[in-house]
């Protein structure tokens, strides 16, 4: 591999992609994907802020330590609404995929730009527009359904407010749908000389996987939120049982796409992981096709187990067993991936910096949220668990213990590329302690009140569920804690940082071949390619 | 401005190795872009699949009040503005601007004219009350109430008033259709599925004219020519899977019944 950078030997500053035109209108109107990417991760972050509230307002109401109750039922369905929409449409969807993806993977590729820069910049302010179009509904009409939207509900009982929030999911569905199409594209188009498919890195095989779902889940997305809206404004009946819809049908839509959604939020944290455990394990990645092709097999596989989420809808026995059968088998290129990341490690010279800690909690908090997966796919046990805190446990080990796990690992271990300039490491590894631990604290007494039979979504409960509830509490405040440790190291990072050099971790993918920060079209001379992208020896 | 006629020299953007290059990544991304369009119509057409065999009926009568004639007619228009589009796209390749522009502008006056067919069966049925739920009743507030049953939809009103139905030239034969659509409890249904798919039908040839109209405008200025067409070919895809989509629509909605 041609390592394509040559330093500038004196003082004066390098030209790179920062300091490529000043002022906010460079920053604006960029083709540029790095700074398309970090456009989206100050958006991310602010949304997680805005969603993060939410969530520490329905714990404290939930553990109960005044005698007046901190909200009232209407606005706590409120918070849960906004808390799971924020979440979900504006934080680990795009997360991973549109910021550090959009970050790396032209570089990684060793291309210059994605193929469609024009397209990148305008799918970005088409997230903007549906961010505010959804945040518009916090002002002028608050929604109380769940993110889930489930009819009849949403469509003739609640407020108008759910045509705002649907459109605007609608609209950043359209975002999502051009990012993917873009990905594919430069994957397919713009690999350097030598880059073979087979050897593109396994966060490019991640995001690719990642791409096809969201080019054949959104738009199913898309016509359902648009069948909402009609059903609310022309009243269609379409989902509506009173004038003779099927509300089922609704879930079966909804779940089409959002259970592929599922893969959209973790696919792209597996790439990353992979990433980050063989650069820390200064080893080869072993079996680099099977966690390939297991990315594909996920993608895949996700289109057909949507059932799993309608056990209790009154699916027929038949459907709920081949659901529950085909849903068991995600589990097997999920493994597949987490033994090899395990025998990579295995005789590795590991090292534990920041980001291999985040690796390491994603490993550990994502297979608890795998392995209760599975009790959840066993239909006798769903019916237990069903809409329980079981299933609130399970799906925050999987999307927070698991992508944002690996959102974080990331941005520690690409911050030297973007920014040129090293994180604290002992920043990096309080704010992966309290993360870790408040995680644990927050969400493992979940597990138990949803087997003791907590229902979620509830605005109050029974005396016997307190404890574990103000357990749950206190953990959220650490987890907070930790992402504001974790913030303040990024921020004291990019001000006071040492400075960086081109390939701080030793890493063999072709983003550290070039300078820290890249220059603007991220390589001096175009990069050729002849051997695998993890060469150790 | 630099002109791209058949001497003119086409720069492909810096991270394109070439002009092909380029053309061919632009193809591959609308490609993708198209599949999404279908697939999205998909979760439309799989829903009117699962209704009809719920509600053959309301379905069978609903589709005989649609006038077949009008959808014939806009399937022709639709039909010869695939086929001026494609030529458009070939003359440009071949450089005659001045044609490739007159075909384009016949095929937006199709899709003007598709759109006006539209309008007078939409406001035909605004008329007669075969509208969707909400709107189907005679009072808007007894919809929320719940209580439909005591509702009286707008069509048995206007059924029993002759002179009603004069003045909306409804015939003999159209009464005894609406007659056996609201035979049926739910018959609604049908016309929310109607309005649905033609509406969001009639958004994309909106749309694609606009586009037309976008690729019209770069022909005239000659910034399309031989060497460089894509946007020229991506718009006309756009439109050829607008008209597919409605090739689909006419005999679901307006024959199979
Ligand atoms: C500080 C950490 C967090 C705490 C304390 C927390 C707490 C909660 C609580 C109490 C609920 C309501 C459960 C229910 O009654 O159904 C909830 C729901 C939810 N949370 Fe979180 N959450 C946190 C972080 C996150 C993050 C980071 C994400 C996504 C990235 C997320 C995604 C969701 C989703 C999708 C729901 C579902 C809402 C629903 O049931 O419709 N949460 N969370
Ligand atoms: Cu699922």
């Amino acid at each position: 591999m041609s390592s394509a950078h040559t330093k500038t030997e004196h003082g004066h500053t390098d030209h790179n992609y920062l300091n490529h035109g000043s002022g906010i209108w460079s920053w604006m109107t960029t083709l540029d994907h790095k700074r398309i990417g970090l456009m989206y991760f100050a958006t991310v972050a602010t949304l997680f802020l805005i969603g993060g509230f939410f969530a520490l307002g329905i714990r404290l109401h939930l553990a109960k330590f005044g005698a007046e109750p901190l909200l009232d039922p209407d606005t706590y369905n409120k918070f849960m609404t906004f808390h799971g929409a924020i979440m979900v449409f504006m934080v680990i969807i795009p997360g991973i995929p549109a910021f550090l993806g959009n970050f790396v993977l032209p570089i990684q590729l060793g291309a210059k730009d994605v193929a469609f820069p024009r397209l990148n910049l305008a799918s970005y302010y088409v997230f903007i527009a549906g961010a505010l179009i959804a945040a518009s509904s916090m002002v002028f009409n608050q929604v109380d359904t769940g993110w889930t939207f489930y009819t009849p509900y949403s469509t003739s009982k609640t407020s108008n407010g759910v045509i705002l929030l649907v459109l605007g999911a609608f609209t950043m569905g359209f975002s999502s749908i051009l990012t993917g199409l873009n990905f594919i594209v430069t994957t397919h188009k713009l690999r350097a000389p030598g880059m073979t498919m087979d050897r593109i890195p396994l966060m490019i095989w991640a995001l690719y996987s990642t791409s096809i779902i969201q080019i054949l889940a959104t738009p199913i997305l898309a016509i359902t939120l648009l069948l909402i809206g009609a059903e609310k404004t022309l009243g269609v009946g379409i989902f509506d049982p009173d004038l003779g819809g099927d509300p089922v049908l609704f879930q079966h839509f909804f779940w089409f796409y959002s259970h592929p959604a599922v893969y959209i939020m973790i696919l792209p944290a597996m790439g990353v992981i992979s990433e980050l455990i063989t650069a820390f394990s200064k080893k080869t990645i072993f079996g680099y096709r099977a966690i390939a092709y297991s990315s594909v097999a996920i993608a895949a596989v996700s289109f057909l187990v949507w059932g799993h989420h309608m056990f209790v809808s009154g699916q027929s026995t038949l459907a709920g067993i081949l659901f529950s059968l085909i849903t068991m088998f995600v589990g097997v290129p999920t493994a597949i991936k987490l033994f090899n990341w395990i025998s990579t490690m295995y005789r590795g010279t590991v090292t534990f910096d920041a980001p291999m800690l985040f690796a390491l909690g994603f490993m550990f908090l994502f297979t608890i949220g795998g392995l209760t997966g599975v009790f959840l796919a066993s239909t006798g046990m769903d019916v237990h668990f069903h809409d329980t805190y079981f299933v609130v446990a399970h799906f925050h080990y999987v999307m927070v213990g698991g992508t944002l796990m690996a959102l974080m690992g990331g941005i520690f271990y690409w911050f030297p590329k973007m920014f040129g300039k090293m994180t604290s490491d002992l920043g990096g590894r309080i704010s992966w302690v309290l993360i870790f631990t408040g995680f644990n604290v927050t969400f493992f007494p979940q597990f138990v009140l949803g087997a003791m039979g907590m229902p979620r979504r509830y605005f109050d409960y029974l005396p016997e569920y307190t404890n574990l509830n103000q357990i749950s509490t206190i953990g959220s405040w650490l987890i907070g804690l930790g992402f504001l440790v974790g913030l303040i190291t990024i921020i004291h990072g990019i001000l006071k940082g040492e400075k960086a050099s081109d390939n701080p971790w030793g890493a063999k993918t072709l983003e550290w071949q070039t300078s820290s920060p890249p220059p603007h079209e991220n390589f001096t001379t175009t990069p050729t390619v002849t051997a695998g992208p993890y060469d150790f020896r | 401005m630099t002109s791209v006629s058949s001497s003119g020299e086409f720069h492909h953007q810096h991270h394109f190795k070439s002009a092909e290059h380029q053309y061919a990544s632009s193809k591959q991304g609308i490609w993708l872009f198209l599949c999404t369009e279908i697939l999205m119509f998909g979760g439309l057409f799989v829903g009117y699949l699962i209704y009809h065999s719920l509600y053959p009926t309301v379905f069978k009568n609903g589709s005989e009040t649609l006038d077949w004639k009008m959808g014939a007619v806009n399937t022709i228009v639709l039909l010869v503005s695939s086929f001026t589009m494609a030529a458009a796209i070939n003359y440009v390749q071949r450089g005659l601007h001045k044609i490739a522009a007159i075909m384009l502008v016949i095929t937006i006056a199709c899709a003007g004219a598709f759109m006006v067919i539209k309008y007078f069966e939409y406001s035909h049925k605004f008329h007669v009350g075969t509208v969707p739920g909400k709107f189907s009743l005679v009072d808007p507030s007894c919809g929320a109430g719940g209580k439909r049953a005591d509702c009286e939809s707008k069509i048995s009103a206007l059924l029993k008033n002759p002179a009603e139905l004069e003045k909306n030239h409804v015939s003999a034969e159209e009464v005894s259709r609406l007659k056996a659509v609201i035979s049926q409890p739910k018959w609604e249904m049908f016309y929310g599925f109607y309005f649905v798919m033609t509406g969001l039908h009639g958004v994309h040839v909106v749309a694609g004219a606009l586009l037309i109209f976008w690729v019209f405008i770069k022909t005239l200025n000659r910034k399309v020519g031989p060497e460089y067409y894509t946007p020229v070919e991506g718009v006309g895809l756009f439109w050829h899977v607008v008209d597919l989509v409605w090739i689909y629509l006419f005999p679901l909605l307006y024959l199979v019944g």
